[in-house]
């Protein structure tokens, strides 16, 4: 492959002795389909990549992408690592600093710091939604968007490496005088056949940093790839198994103080008024600090400070939620979308004829609830800014860049006199995309000029103060003939979010009409893991169920049969339903109604099909007992962690199955904890097996798209246990049961 | 008032509230990062520590109630050489890895008393939250420790 780029050696050999190869790709063009799904802008994307040799030959591979668990720092190291032929075990990640020159781009820059701090409203406000216009700029930089691999990876991990290989190629070639046609690169070494000799690479550093990298280097082809698809183990993990892994939450400084926070549970209402004094007795309060819609107290602990603001009496105003319940919402959906849609996604054909034409027309409305991240680590963040206009800031974002805008911002000093640390990520999900914890923790320092600030939220605060996966309603109509295949899909949603184009339908259907209302809730709303594909994998794979039981078909059957042109589809949905044994009586079990469930999604440059068996008690509890996941996602660079990846993200969307709901009651939230919010557990954690597929086709991500297809799956194996189709998430079948059933 | 901890085979002595809770000691007082905050009443099971060899969860006992030896994910083992912790890093259980302290704390106490539990047996007694989803790998590493 060829990219065009613009690229730069940052450095020959820097202090330490080190050769260090910083290649910037620029501007990276927009080639591949997934990056329309991703929605990156036409000609901006600057990916950079770090490669740093050592004398001794230890190679240290730099990485733009944080760690939320997601294994992709992995990963990009691979991708480097085997265009370098390096020897792995030399090799070391290190995550690349939040600075100036080590950010993606003169694009990103000028958005993120350009004028100082000319930040996009977007990034920081109280309600920090990522619109798909600005979500299509920062996607850029953050992780997030299951991007890492196929973008960064892709188009600069790899040929960075590459371009690296051949120039400790060329050093070689004229350290020994030979011609660079004569000799191959092993395990960080070059060897010339013809004369016995080898080199590692650290004794070349001097030679290959002086030398231009390539424009075009050569990649492997897959057969070459001697690290890349291998299931190596995660650098990380051992020190996430000792209790040393630091979190943003782990930070400690000396003198270091601990602030807890309430904000206005109504969203958007502002701080009336609070009685400090009705606290400051209260043990190791030190002060209470205003922010916007929220107040925080300073205290000589975590503890104390969450007792003092829970204690501390608040008087909040107004808020665009007063008075909003969920039935309202929903109503208000519903009655959006029995209208026609105001923006089109698709509309070819006609669909209003090929109904009235149809011999079965079949109609259905669905919805879901806003959810939760509920990531492990609450949001937090540790700030100290100093008396000479300096500030250092520590905490885990998945937007490092964006964290250290939202501290200089807050501070009103410029981005070039912050440095941000950026830590381990207890879970991001999306949640960690947003700045609000950032920006209040360096408020509060900021009025505390010389003491370290480490503000954590409770659970509770961060449940009910997310940026939630907004809630909606789907509403479908579609026209089968009289040969039971289907000739009209008209849907209509709520609340359009990214990627764009989620809500289409792979399946081969004349007419279609799919498009969004413009109805919406006055609650904050962000990116929940696979963002709108969370929602339009539950709508369409139920009803394209819906259409193929009232053709009286086979749900895989009527699937297979409308992806006629799309060959990996139909591998896909073929690899789940074999390995699932679709078609096989599920083993009876006694007292138990049992089914099968199977949707199909295409998300992030990848197709995933999920199959779920289930099971329902005599109490009309769900219990989800195996799933099956088959998953195109191009090829694999790690093999374990590509499992991984899929069998979490079905888990994070089987919690959002049987129970994530956060609803509203009297403009706020109902949920606060776990208790109430629930979420799967080993108990209900099904086998889930997968089933990669090596298609050769672009890389597609991991991290989302096992997320999508799970609901749809279990609430398709619901109807087929049971007969009951259940249009809303949470799933729940109503208990029917009288309570003389109960068994010892 | 002071209390005397035995954290990890050494004694420590603090001077905090008898209600304060033990998680709140050992990460604010004492520095012990390794035992996570994730619910703060005692739902989700980031904050698992062993008291007498029993996994409890810290972020609701309160510190006067405690009577016997504290050990911390820190003081499992000096070298990631516990059973669990070695299964965890064959396996590759830990995604971000937050929840994993109190994951491998729960299932060591639970290991300690019945050496080869059923799923069953595991599922009832671990009830910790994981929201990356490492539960598949859980159940492997634990199978894997009963087979040894």
């Amino acid at each position: 492959m060829t990219v065009s780029r613009r690229k730069a050696i940052l450095g020959t050999v820097a202090a330490g002795g080190a050769l260090i190869l910083g290649y910037s790709l620029w501007p990276y063009p927009q080639r591949e389909k997934a990056r329309a799904v991703l929605g990156h802008s036409a000609d901006n994307a600057l990916i950079t990549t770090w490669l740093k040799v050592a004398r001794d030959n230890k190679t240290t591979i730099i990485v733009n992408h944080a760690d939320m668990g997601q294994g992709s720092q992995t990963g990009l190291a691979q991708m480097l690592a085997d265009e370098l032929d390096a020897d792995w075990n030399l090799v070391s990640i290190l995550e690349a600093p939040a600075e100036e020159p080590f950010a993606n781009g003169d694009m990103i820059k000028g958005l993120l710091l350009g004028g100082e701090l000319n930040i996009p409203a977007i990034l920081l406000p109280p309600l920090g939604y990522l619109a798909p216009k600005v979500s299509r700029l920062i996607g850029l930089q953050i992780t997030g968007g299951s991007s890492s691999i196929r973008y960064t990876g892709v188009a600069a991990m790899r040929p960075a490496g590459a371009a690296a290989r051949e120039m400790f190629v060329s050093a070689a070639a004229l350290n020994w005088n030979v011609p660079a046609s004569q000799l191959t690169t092993k395990l960080s070494h070059v060897h010339h056949a013809a004369s016995g000799r080898s080199i590692p690479y650290g004794d070349l550093i001097e030679i290959a940093s002086k030398l231009t990298p390539s424009d075009s280097p050569r990649l492997k082809t897959p057969d070459q790839f001697t690290v890349m698809g291998q299931p190596i183990p995660r650098p990380d993990i051992p020190e996430k198994v000792n209790g040393t892994a630091q979190f943003g939450i782990d930070k400690r400084l000396e003198g270091m103080k601990y602030a807890a926070i309430k904000h206005s549970p109504i969203f958007g209402g502002e701080v009336e008024s609070f009685d400090e004094a009705a606290i400051k007795n209260m043990p190791g309060v030190v002060r209470v600090v205003k922010l916007d819609g929220a107040v925080a107290v300073v205290a000589d602990n975590t503890w104390h400070a969450m007792n003092a603001v829970r204690a501390l009496p608040v008087t909040f105003k107004g808020g665009e939620s007063t008075g909003l319940s969920a039935d309202a919402m929903y109503a208000g959906f519903e009655k959006a979308v029995a209208a026609m849609p105001d923006s089109d996604d698709r509309k070819q054909g006609d669909v209003e004829a090929a109904l009235k034409g149809a011999t079965t027309v079949v109609e259905a409305t669905y919805r879901l609830p806003f959810l939760a991240h509920a990531a492990m680590e609450p949001l937090n963040c540790t700030v100290i800014a100093h008396e000479d206009g300096t500030a250092e800031a520590w905490a885990g974002s998945q937007v490092p860049l964006g964290a250290r805008g939202a501290v200089a911002k807050a501070l009103g000093i410029s981005a070039s006199k912050v440095t941000y640390h950026n830590l381990r990520m207890g879970g991001g999900f999306g949640r960690r995309l947003e700045t609000d914890s950032i920006t209040q923790a360096a408020r509060i320092a900021g009025e505390m000029k010389g003491t370290p600030i480490k503000l954590t939220w409770s659970r509770e605060e961060d449940m009910q103060h997310d940026k939630f996966r907004p809630a909606g309603v789907s509403r479908f109509r579609g026209g089968l003939d009289k040969d039971g295949n289907p000739v009209a899909w008209f849907n209509c949603y709520n609340w359009k979010d990214m990627p764009a184009d989620a809500c289409l339908v792979p399946y081969g259907i004349a007419h279609q009409h799919i498009g969004s209302v413009d109805a919406k809730a006055p609650v904050p709303a962000g990116s929940w893991r696979s963002v709108a594909h969370s929602r339009h994998g539950f709508f369409t794979e139920s009803f394209v169920d819906e259409m193929a039981h009232a053709a009286k078909m086979d749900p895989y059957a009527f699937r297979k049969k409308l992806l006629a042109d799309l060959p990996r589809h139909r591998a896909v949905l073929d690899r789940a339903a074999t390995e699932a044994g679709w078609g096989l009586e599920l083993q009876p079990i006694t007292g138990l109604r049992r089914g099968r469930g199977i949707a199909l999604q295409e998300a992030f440059g990848s197709i995933t099909a999920h199959v779920a068996e289930i099971s329902v008690d005599e109490d009309n509890k769900i219990h989800v007992d195996r799933v099956v996941v088959a998953c195109d996602c191009g090829d694999i660079i790690n093999p374990d962690s590509a499992q991984m990846q899929l069998q979490g993200g079905t888990n994070y969307g089987l919690s959002a199955a049987l129970y994530g709901a956060i609803e509203l009651k009297d403009g706020k939230v109902a949920q606060s904890n776990f208790d109430n919010y629930e979420v799967v557990r080993l108990a209900d954690a099904p086998h889930i097996e997968t089933h990669i597929i090596r298609s050769g086709a672009p890389l597609g991500g991991l991290g989302e798209p096992g997320t999508p297809g799970i609901a749809p799956a279990v609430a398709n194996a619901v109807f087929a246990a049971t007969g009951q189709r259940l249009r809303a998430l949470p799933l729940k079948l109503e208990s029917n049961r009288a309570p003389q059933t109960a068994r010892l | 008032m002071p209390y005397h901890l035995t954290i990890n085979g050494t004694l420590h002595d603090v001077d905090v509230e008898g209600e304060m809770p033990l998680l709140w000691v050992l990460r604010d007082v004492i520095g012990l990062t390794g035992t996570k905050f994730g619910c703060g009443i005692a739902a989700c099971g980031a904050c698992t520590v062993h008291v007498n060899g029993e996994a409890v969860r810290s972020c609701t006992l309160p510190v006067a109630s405690i009577t016997g030896p504290i050990t911390t994910i820190e003081g499992l083992s000096v070298d990631s050489s516990h059973p669990v912790q070695k299964a965890w890093i064959e396996k590759q259980v830990p995604q971000c890895g937050y929840c994993q302290s109190g994951m491998i704390m729960a299932v060591a106490a639970l290991v300690a008393h019945n050496p080869k539990p059923s799923e069953a047996e595991l599922a009832t007694t671990v009830t910790n939250v994981c929201r990356c989803g490492t539960y598949d790998r859980v159940r492997e590493a634990v199978a894997s420790l009963a087979s040894v």
